[in-house]
């Protein structure tokens, strides 16, 4: 049990030290913290349409934190969750755009591209990784330039003619739902919340009840044991990509078919692939720790917004914080190793 | 041991939701005091960045400026009874940036820039009974009022200032992406150049991207190889790779005159050359857009707000124009530039904005 606490207060530890320092720094620049937190949550759950909007905030955390956690169990760094995000995203749009489909068939088709552009681009790494040993993060952060790129070219030359954004999906293939409009008051909380708990659940499911995910677990804890027990490394290795960039492409097809409803062309990266890394992280790449460490994450994000309008606080302090929890974070993981050490020694 | 994590968990979760509720709730209460307190008579007006950032040295912090201006002529604070401003961290943010303006009650809410086109749209059609304005492009809508530039009339000004002060009869104009809205200083710039000077050649080049400072100097440095002396930009951040390669020449070649014409701000102390008193920057094309907020505001103060009208900006409403820094233009472009100015203002003539209009002008 003391082991299982330690997961949830090393976490839980860092997000009230972050707080605390965040507020520490909003008083030394002369700003009152608890007017400038009590505005912050007030833009998370103020009222219903502050409600839908942190909703849709956390959608996409937990999809590209679900991504990276994925990859981490098997023990791959999947730094190119921003790209698979980004060509999920497009090839979403592109399904919405191109078909003419009744809705039941039209949604499920538009969210299953992206999905599969997804999963496709995060393969290119794993296929490499698996045949060649060449490193992830290196091709996976490459790749997330090329899928910048090759989105834009594609939006401007092909989708559209020399325009910056395509036109709007059809409304058979959107998430967007008049009933969370209307008890939201017009924020833009769509069906994705859906599809990320149904993600959730599968990531749960797959590593700790298939025969499949034990497997990618074994091979995240030590790969030259589970070769001699007869696994396939490889086969593994290219697995946990794919599903890795699967859940990464449906995290962007939510925000193409959900909150947006078209693709645009982009100046720079969206940051969601990269926040899902710190997602991952807080979260200690477990299922639940994911959507909690989405929720804390999407309610700063979107609470971030309302400080400066209530309270002058700029809503850097908001990142600031953020980056505050994840240092302590991973300062905790320093603490406890060092903790392990000492005790060793002095056993 | 799995349940008992999860129980905690899920206790966790309730704890939070139970504490952040009540929050929640304290904060509704005191919001809709204050809200029943701040129903003054105040014309509130607001606006919402793009990503770019109140402080982009170009369009935003301009609009900053000319709201901050108008507060102060109508003694307004910076606040919620007064003139405020959101930025956008990212797309998404637009819209609900936009909302929470509308939240808040303010009279007037600008969306900076054509990126929010889409949100502002949106948001317009959600809420009927508040009014929005849009620079740079136009959203047409009953509530919504469209600000739009001739950047044409500014670029024909930097054009004949440019066609006078050649010594190579050959000046060149590099573009951001090619669009409507480039195109309109391309062609203002260009029938500026040949009003003065027939018998100049005006090369025309575009980056395709508006971030890409390496295309901007490899263009401009090909340029100025060329024998071309003077470079009008309409690039944004493409438009810095102009200026380095400028400042870069100049350093090699003191002796050399070539010049760079700004855009958007006066752009002159991106032109200066180290160590010395030199500056490449010839002049600059101002869009100002702080003339034009400010002016809307005061429209919209008034009880004259231009719902689904699209308003433009010309020499005659001071909307463009050139920098006030002009140590590089002689007197004789200074002179040309009052009379073009005021032949433009009394209608006289009519600067081609699209290359149709371009054609049937007569030079």
């Amino acid at each position: 049990m003391s082991k299982h606490l330690s997961k949830l207060t090393s976490p839980l530890i860092a997000v009230i030290l972050g707080l605390v320092v965040g507020a520490i720094i909003m008083l030394a620049s002369g700003y009152d913290p608890i007017a400038g937190y009590g505005s912050m949550i007030g833009g998370i759950v103020g009222d219903s349409y502050y409600v839908g909007e942190s909703v849709r905030t956390i959608i996409p955390y937990i999809l590209a934190g679900l991504a990276v956690a994925f990859a981490f169990r098997t023990g791959l760094f999947n730094i190119g969750v921003e790209g698979q995000l980004i060509v999920g995203w497009l090839a979403a749009v592109w399904v919405g755009i191109a078909f003419d489909l009744p809705r039941i068939i039209h949604l499920p088709l538009a969210i299953l591209a992206g999905a599969v552009a997804g999963a496709l681009w995060a393969f290119i790494p794993g296929y490499l990784k698996a045949k060649f040993r060449v490193h992830e993060v290196i091709v996976s952060i490459m790749l997330n330039y090329t899928a910048l790129h090759v989105t834009n070219y594609l939006i401007r030359n092909v989708l559209t003619d020399k325009l910056d954004k395509t036109e709007r999906i059809a409304d058979t293939a959107s998430l967007r739902s008049p009933f969370f409009e209307s008890i939201t008051d017009f924020s833009r909380m769509h069906w994705g919340i859906v599809v990320a708990i149904i993600c959730v659940i599968i990531m749960w499911f797959i590593l700790e009840r298939t025969k499949t995910g034990f497997e990618l677990k074994a091979v995240g804890f030590n790969q030259h044991a589970s070769e001699y027990a007869g696994m396939s490394v490889n086969k593994n290795i290219i697995l946990s990509m794919v599903i890795s960039g699967a859940f990464a492409g449906l995290a962007g097809a939510m925000e193409g078919l959900g909150t947006f409803g078209y693709a645009a062309v982009k100046g720079g990266f969206t940051g969601m692939g990269f926040d899902g890394i710190a997602v991952a992280l807080l979260g200690a790449n477990t299922a639940i720790g994911v959507v909690l460490a989405a929720l804390l994450f999407g309610g700063l994000k979107a609470g971030a917004l309302n400080m400066p309008l209530e309270t002058g606080i700029p809503s850097e302090i908001v990142d600031i914080v953020i980056a505050l929890i994840i240092f302590f974070v991973a300062s905790s993981y320093f603490i406890r190793w060092i903790a392990a050490r000492f005790k060793k020694g002095v056993k | 041991m799995k349940k008992r994590k999860l129980g905690l968990a899920l206790s966790l979760v309730l704890a939070a939701g139970t504490l952040l509720g009540a929050c929640g709730n304290s904060e509704n209460d005191d919001k809709e005091s204050s809200n029943g307190k701040d129903k003054k008579d105040n014309f509130t007006v607001a606006m919402v960045t793009d990503t770019g950032g109140v402080d982009d040295e170009s369009f935003n912090q301009s609009a900053w400026k000319g709201l901050q201006e108008f507060g102060k002529d109508n003694s307004l604070e910076k606040g919620k009874d007064g003139f405020n401003y959101l930025q956008s961290k990212s797309d998404a943010d637009y819209a609900k940036n936009l909302n929470t303006l509308v939240r808040e009650d303010y009279k007037l809410i600008y969306g900076i820039g054509f990126l929010l086109a889409e949100a502002v749209g949106e948001v317009a059609d959600q809420r009927p009974d508040s009014n929005f304005a849009i620079v740079d492009t136009v959203v047409d809508k009953k509530n919504v009022a469209s600000i739009n530039f001739k950047e044409q009339q500014g670029s024909f000004l930097v054009g004949v200032i440019a066609g006078l002060q050649t010594k190579t009869n050959k000046v060149g104009f590099i573009g951001g992406v090619e669009s409507e809205l480039i195109k309109k200083f391309e062609i203002g710039f260009k029938a500026g150049v040949l009003s003065v000077n027939p018998d100049a050649k005006v090369e025309v080049k575009y980056a395709g991207d508006f971030n890409k400072a390496d295309i901007g100097k490899s263009t401009a440095g090909s340029m100025y190889s060329s024998g071309i002396d003077i470079i009008y930009h309409a690039a944004g951040g493409t438009g810095k790779g102009v200026f380095t390669e400028a400042v870069e020449q100049k350093q090699k070649d003191p002796k050399r005159e070539i010049y760079v014409i700004g855009v958007d701000s006066d752009q002159a102390k991106l032109g200066a050359v180290p160590g010395t008193d030199d500056n490449i920057t010839l002049t600059s094309m101002l869009k100002r857009v702080d003339v034009a907020v400010k002016d809307l505001s005061e429209k919209a103060k008034e009880g004259q707000f231009p719902g689904g009208k699209v308003i433009e900006y010309g020499i005659e409403e001071n909307g463009v124009g050139i920098s006030e820094t002009k140590d590089n233009v002689t007197e004789e472009s200074l002179k040309a530039v009052e009379e073009w100015t005021e032949k433009i203002k009394s209608g006289e003539f009519v600067v081609p904005g699209t290359d149709e209009e371009f054609k049937k002008l007569d030079l």
